[in-house]
């Protein structure tokens, strides 16, 4: 059965992310990385470029590239052409704020890049109450770029909340609008969404909803993440299982290697890509990739008829809001998850910690960039040195 | 088009092939689509299609037993429509009868 098959881990990951820096010139607030300020021990283009030469000889197909801000990284252009040099196609995800219109034509030209502009509601005031004043403008005004550009059908990329829920169709017929592609991903509680996805994560109602739209929309991209709505009925298209460590996982901007992309916590750390043997050694060998590969319990779920549908769902979800890992999603369609977060005592779950969110006030808003850490980014040659 | 088992195929110029230990995954570049091929006797099929004036001859070079070529076939056939294999055209055809 595939996926068992897919439980006992892969040759090399089918979905790998890769977090190019922890500079960002927004601060959302669900932002999985904690993302603001650059990290000084950040890869060098030399060591980026020797990661993506190993992921071409492990095969890896492509890698999703974010952050942090990707076009934050001056050299993210000339690292992104190497990747596809290399056979390795690149998806990456931007805020759209850099990307001017130079940089979406020279996009436009390169074969084996998907680009997915982020943007949080329909409407600027549901998009800027997360995403930071300005935000909308600025990731309408990339769209435009890309579109003017001949870029081709690049990806609108939402991540569904509590508020932008009712928006959906409204952003089915942005996307339409722009020949671009919808896709929604599911709100983790990682990062600084820990703080901010109780008030944030849909309903009970408004997921039953997002299953039935999301059932009618195949052609609707969700990155199989909305696999923990599968007991509610026929399963979403996609592999509907955790891919931690066995299909999935994530490179930090330092190159760490971390289980999935929503759990940037020492006890999801896997190794890094600087260790001896690299990136290979961590996700063939690896204690806990081994350890997430083998049978896991079903736990509190296992008498749940449903757990064949939703595999219990999200280990990140579980996990940072302090949930046992072998027991029901904290959005668990039948409710087991809502019983289990009220038992959960009030500063139990792990902290993601403060990342690399800027010291200022309350997060929402953009900051005014900081010409010392967020240099224009334009199309030309790499900096002189690494 | 139709899969024709007289006509030459090869992986698509698109496609690459990563072995696994269930089979293969195929992924193109092309239309961004990953194919699970779960099975060790058609990733081996798959890979050699181009060596062979046709895709029976493929099958017959293989020494794949009768019953389970319909089973091959079809996933040949299959493999086509999704676009990791494509037929060889031009003076590629295997025509036995002329």
């Amino acid at each position: 059965m595939r996926t068992d098959q897919l439980k006992q881990g892969l040759t090399a990951p089918i979905c790998l992310t890769w977090e190019l820096t922890y500079g960002c010139n927004l601060a959302c607030v669900h932002c999985l990385s904690s993302s603001g300020r650059r990290d000084p021990d950040e890869l060098s283009t030399a060591e980026a470029e020797r990661v993506v030469d190993e992921l071409a000889a492990m095969q890896v197909f492509y890698v999703n590239i974010g952050g942090g801000e990707p076009l934050v990284r001056r050299d993210f252009l000339d690292l992104l052409e190497h990747a596809v040099a290399s056979g390795v196609g690149v998806k990456f995800s931007t805020n759209g704020a850099l990307l001017s219109k130079a940089m979406a034509a020279r996009l436009a030209t390169t074969d084996y890049v998907d680009v997915q502009v982020s943007l949080d509601g329909a409407s600027k005031s549901t998009n800027d109450a997360v995403r930071g004043a300005g935000s909308y403008t600025a990731a309408r005004r990339a769209m435009d770029h890309l579109a003017e550009a001949g870029f081709g059908p690049f990806k609108i990329s939402v991540v569904v909340t509590r508020d932008n829920v009712a928006e959906l169709d409204d952003l089915e017929a942005l996307a339409q609008g722009y020949g671009a592609q919808l896709r929604v991903t599911r709100l983790r509680p990682s990062g600084r969404g820990a703080a901010t996805w109780r008030k944030l994560h849909p309903t009970a109602s408004q997921q039953r909803h997002l299953y039935r739209w999301l059932s009618a929309r195949p052609h609707v991209l969700t990155g199989d993440s909305f696999f923990h709505l599968s007991g509610l009925g026929e399963p979403l298209p996609g592999l509907n299982l955790c891919g931690a460590g066995r299909v999935v996982c994530l490179i930090d901007p330092v190159g760490d290697v971390y289980a999935c992309p929503f759990v940037l916590h020492d006890q999801f750390k896997a190794g890094s890509v600087r260790g001896p043997g690299g990136f290979a050694a961590v996700w063939h060998s690896s204690r806990l990739f081994e350890e997430l590969r083998a049978p896991q319990s079903a736990g509190a779920c296992a008498s749940c008829g449903m757990f064949d549908a939703c595999q219990g769902g999200c280990m990140a979800a579980k996990f940072f809001t302090g949930l046992p890992l072998d027991g029901p999603d904290p959005e668990c369609v039948l409710g087991h998850g809502e019983a289990a977060l009220a038992r959960v005592a009030p500063g139990a779950a792990p902290s993601p910690g403060p990342g690399h969110s800027r010291r200022a006030p309350a997060p929402g808003g953009v900051r005014p960039p900081d010409p010392a850490r967020l240099l224009p980014v334009l199309p030309g040659p790499p900096p002189s040195s690494g | 088009m139709a899969f024709d088992p007289e006509r030459r195929y090869a992986l698509h110029p698109q496609v690459a092939l990563r072995s696994e230990p269930f089979g293969a995954l195929a992924y193109h570049y092309g239309n961004r689509r990953l194919i699970f091929i779960r099975s060790a006797s058609l990733v081996e099929l798959v890979r050699g299609l181009d060596r062979h004036p046709s895709a029976a001859a493929a099958l017959d070079a293989l020494g794949i037993p009768d019953q389970d070529r319909t089973r091959l076939r079809r996933a040949l056939e299959q493999l086509e429509h999704a676009q990791v294999i494509h037929p060889l055209t031009g003076g590629d055809r295997c025509a036995p009868t002329s």
